[in-house]
């Protein structure tokens, strides 16, 4: 999905003084069909919805419309914003965003992060909030001294009139800045005058990641508050029968035990009792129709469907004729399984739900739709929920949940208690709580003509729909086709006249999510692992064959041969050491992968170094962007070696990090991150480091063993 | 009651013994620093300091620390000038940082034995700490960055 975006018509700038004095910045969104001069001549109150606050004690606070999670945004946002305002960057602070129609995503129209949006959607606001603020403050100190604006510059902060050395800092104009129109027109810096964009910016959030003060959701409390744990049904679909409560009651601590609909509520003083209280309670489940959901049935029942064609996502040429004439073909499928977000961070909602207010504090990346799902729950309308966005320990798309179940669940939770409480999810609720990746099986037919040249490729992809039956549908499912479980494969990147891209949709009872790149973490694995066996069967260099198909795409192109540049594709390896080449285009960010690895004896792989190559158009802050390829490529390779949710009798079998395991430290490669220089507008730098890092192994062990992985995680058992 | 010290200060804590000293330090003494991850001493986000030794502070019962010294991330300097800060901060180690407590105190271990790491010291002192984001490479570069510091703070 693309997202630049500008201000739109129908949103009006407004300024005003700051609580607490000072200036503001803010956007206004009127009522369908009246004006913002329409509303003021109601009497009507404008919310304060500030993205830049300026203290008259200097200090300048940037509003985030966007959840942190480690994707650096806090830090990014105030980038972008300061290019404009020029402020003293050492007095930059950062907030959270209130939820407000005026924090919503310029392109999506909702209060949201995700889908590695926020850069690209957030180009243009937030630096013409910074411009406007600027220009207010240059005319505020203009009228003091009675000069036009234009003859005077700033600096770090301080408006300056040269000519008679007169200077003022924003914080005692901000008064009286705050007192004037807003500029009908500013005009934007012209990129060769950057002097924050793009240079390397350390993060504003690192020092309180470092001594302890950083509040994620976990640690927040609110003054009466009790801990709630809550016992959930094993199987998904589940309800409780009966349940008996009498010794987890007599646990010391604990001060109810409340049925909710998603379970059984145990509510304590704090966590440890709630938690004690939970072992003790017995509980009798109605298991409902899920009780058989095996994953090896459901791998044995996707292999079945891919043998005939699913709804066409993508078809191009005519791949039946191709077949008939391809003078070579060859067929293969791909397996990967169900997976956890694991973010270090369980789960956790902190709500305080008064007779006419709800108010929550946790770590989402869904704030509209989370506050319309509490509203409903707390029967309050929208506008009296209201949420308070923590730092987010990890969100990797589990925190934008379209149910809000974790939200939801504690407003029930809160009903119940009659009184603040803290739902915590333990590690195993949260490995067993569902909303995975989805499983995936797929199905390829690769044609090549009698030089070895792909010239046929048909694609059938077997997988849940995560849209589907969500709020989301009209957005995500055209012509019974969910986007987001062809991505990666319909819009491949590479040009292959003859292209057929088919999926099945099957309806399992267990929920599925976004997970960090969404359909490209399956289909960046599937396509170039598949791609690279077709280059071997065309007897074809892996890189050569990928740089051919890439003639009409010179960003990918200059991409891959970056990467390959850096890794000295073609040279002579250690024995024993394998390299495998990856490309993927997803959020519309180019990125190729270089893989060095090695198979132990016993079948253990072990990855030395990576070389990564990236093209995410202008970059805002270039060392966040080898950051987020580091940790894709860790998250991508964590995937490829170690994760798996399997589901027998319908319970999950996984439980904590011993069977769903990490990648550690020294498991973890070199990592070498090369950004392609560009001048295009920024685009997804969270997630297009994830998909590349599979299949690049994955064909670095093919190098090296010449075994083929086909399926997820890679098992030593394969390689032995 | 048990009776122990935090950051140097003495505590008294009147809670089941037997509770782990992660929802002491936690939900009774309100230092939240200390981050909860698996509850079961796999992932190293709950480590903290008993007497200058790592511990698992999920699985380590509050009856252990008494009359022991507790350290916690709250305690190795609020004014983020412990060398391994200084690296962290300069190396921009965090993303997510919910593991960072852990992982620093678990590295401040490390140093303090073991003024010089080597690549695989680094490894095996850091094999029980997990982070989700895969800041892996900037932790053991600042681990190195912090020798350093550290080194010239001596030398000084």
């Amino acid at each position: 999905m693309s997202a630049s975006a500008v201000v739109g018509r129908r949103e009006f700038i407004r300024t005003g003084a700051a609580i607490g004095g000072g200036l503001l910045v803010s956007l206004h969104v009127p009522l369908a069909g009246r004006t913002s001069d329409a509303l003021a001549a109601e009497g009507k109150d404008f919310a304060l919805n500030a993205f830049v606050r300026i203290g008259t004690d200097e200090s300048v606070t940037v509003i985030s419309a966007h959840s942190e999670m480690g994707q650096g945004i806090y830090t990014s946002l105030p980038m972008l914003l300061n290019e404009e305002l020029q402020a003293d960057w050492s007095k930059i602070r950062v907030e959270a965003a209130p939820v407000d129609k005026v924090y919503n995503h310029p392109v999506f129209g909702i209060q949201i992060t995700g889908g590695s949006t926020t850069s690209p959607a957030e180009w243009d606001r937030y630096r013409k909030m910074g411009a406007i603020a600027r220009t207010m403050l240059v005319e505020a100190a203009a009228r003091q001294w009675n000069v036009e604006a234009s003859s005077c510059h700033v600096d770090k902060g301080v408006v300056i009139h040269g000519a008679t050395d007169r200077r003022a800092t924003y914080g005692s104009l901000a008064n009286a800045a705050a007192q004037l129109t807003v500029p009908a027109d500013v005009p934007l810096k012209d990129a060769k005058a950057f002097t924050l964009i793009g240079k390397p910016t350390r993060r504003l959030d690192t020092p309180s990641k470092t001594n302890g003060s950083a509040q994620f959701g976990l640690d927040v409390s609110v003054p009466g508050m009790f801990t709630a744990v809550v016992a959930r049904p094993p199987v998904f679909g589940g309800k409780v029968a009966k349940f008996d409560a009498s010794k987890a009651l007599k646990v010391p601590g604990v001060k109810a035990v409340e049925e909710v609909p998603s379970g059984v509520a145990v509510i304590a003083e704090r966590f440890w009792p709630a938690k004690l209280g939970r072992d003790k309670l017995t509980v009798e489940w109605d298991l409902g129709p899920n009780a058989a959901l095996s994953t090896q049935q459901m791998l044995r029942d996707f292999t079945e469907m891919a043998k005939n064609p699913g709804a066409i996502a993508k078809k191009t040429g005519d791949p039946v004729a191709a077949l008939k004439t391809a003078a070579k073909t060859i067929t293969a499928e791909y397996d990967v399984p169900y997976l956890a977000h694991a973010m270090m961070e369980p789960l956790n909602c902190v709500v305080d739900l008064r007779a006419d207010s709800c108010e929550i504090w946790t770590g989402t990346q869904f704030q509209t739709v989370d506050r319309a799902n509490a509203a409903k729950v707390a029967g309050l309308p929208p506008e009296k929920v209201q949420i308070h966005t923590t730092l987010l320990g990890g969100g990797f798309g589990r925190r934008a949940n379209p149910a809000s179940d974790f939200v939801v669940e504690a407003v029930h939770v809160a009903k119940a208690a009659k009184a603040p409480v803290k739902l915590v999810w333990t590690r195993e609720d949260d490995l067993k709580g569902g909303w995975y990746r989805p499983m995936w099986h797929d199905r390829f037919v690769a044609g090549l003509d009698a030089s070895g040249n792909p010239v046929l490729w048909t694609h059938t992809i077997v997988g849940q729909s995560i849209m589907q039956g969500t709020s989301f549908e009209s957005f995500g499912i055209k012509d019974g086709i969910d986007v987001a479980s062809v991505e990666g494969a319909a819009d491949m990147i590479y040009d292959i006249p003859n292209l057929q891209v088919d999926l099945h949709s099957p309806k399992i009872g267990v929920p599925v999510q976004w997970w960090r790149s969404v359909g490209h973490s399956h289909t960046g694995f599937s396509v170039e692992a598949f791609l690279d066996e077709v280059a071997h069967a065309g007897g074809k260099d892996p890189y050569e064959l990928r740089r051919s198909l890439l003639a009409k795409q010179p960003r990918m192109r200059a991409v891959l041969e970056l990467a390959a540049q850096k890794a000295n594709w073609g040279s002579k390896l250690p024995a024993g050491v394998g390299r495998g080449i990856a490309t993927h285009f997803s959020f519309d960010s180019y990125v190729a992968q270089v893989v060095e690895a090695s198979v132990e004896k016993n079948g253990e792989v072990r990855v030395r170094r990576v070389v990564c190559a990236v093209d995410c158009g202008t970059v805002i802050n270039p060392d966040t962007v080898k950051a987020q390829m580091e940790g894709g490529i860790i998250f991508g390779l964590t995937a490829a070696l170690k994760n798996e949710i399997t589901l027998k009798d319908g319970k999950v079998e996984q439980n904590n990090f011993h069977d769903y395991q990490m990648l550690r430290i020294f498991e973890s490669p070199e990592i070498e991150v090369h950004i392609v220089p560009s001048t295009a507008n920024p685009t997804g730098v969270g997630e297009p480091g994830v998909p590349p890092a599979a299949p690049a192994l994955a064909n670095a062990i093919f190098a090296v063993t010449g075994k083929r992985i086909r399926r997820l995680p890679i098992r030593a058992s394969d390689l032995a | 009651m048990t009776s122990f010290f935090v950051n140097g200060k003495p505590v008294q804590v009147d809670v089941d013994p037997s509770t782990p000293l992660l929802w002491v330090l936690r939900d009774s003494l309100e230092m939240t620093g200390t981050k909860f991850g698996c509850g079961m001493a796999l992932c190293g986000a709950c480590t903290v300091h008993l007497d200058g030794k790592a511990i698992r502070s999920c699985v380590t019962p509050l009856s252990r620390a008494e009359g022991k010294h507790v350290t916690t991330i709250e305690g190795l300097s609020a004014s983020l000038t412990h060398p391994l800060q200084r690296a962290w901060i300069e190396l921009d180690v965090p993303q997510c940082g919910y593991c960072q407590s852990g992982q620093i105190m678990s590295a401040a271990v490390l140093l303090a034995e073991n003024p010089k790491p080597t690549d695989k010291d680094i490894d095996e002192a850091m094999g029980g700490n997990i982070c989700r984001c895969g800041t892996y490479p900037r932790i053991r570069r600042a681990i190195h960055r912090a020798a350093e510091l550290a080194g010239e703070g001596r030398t000084r």
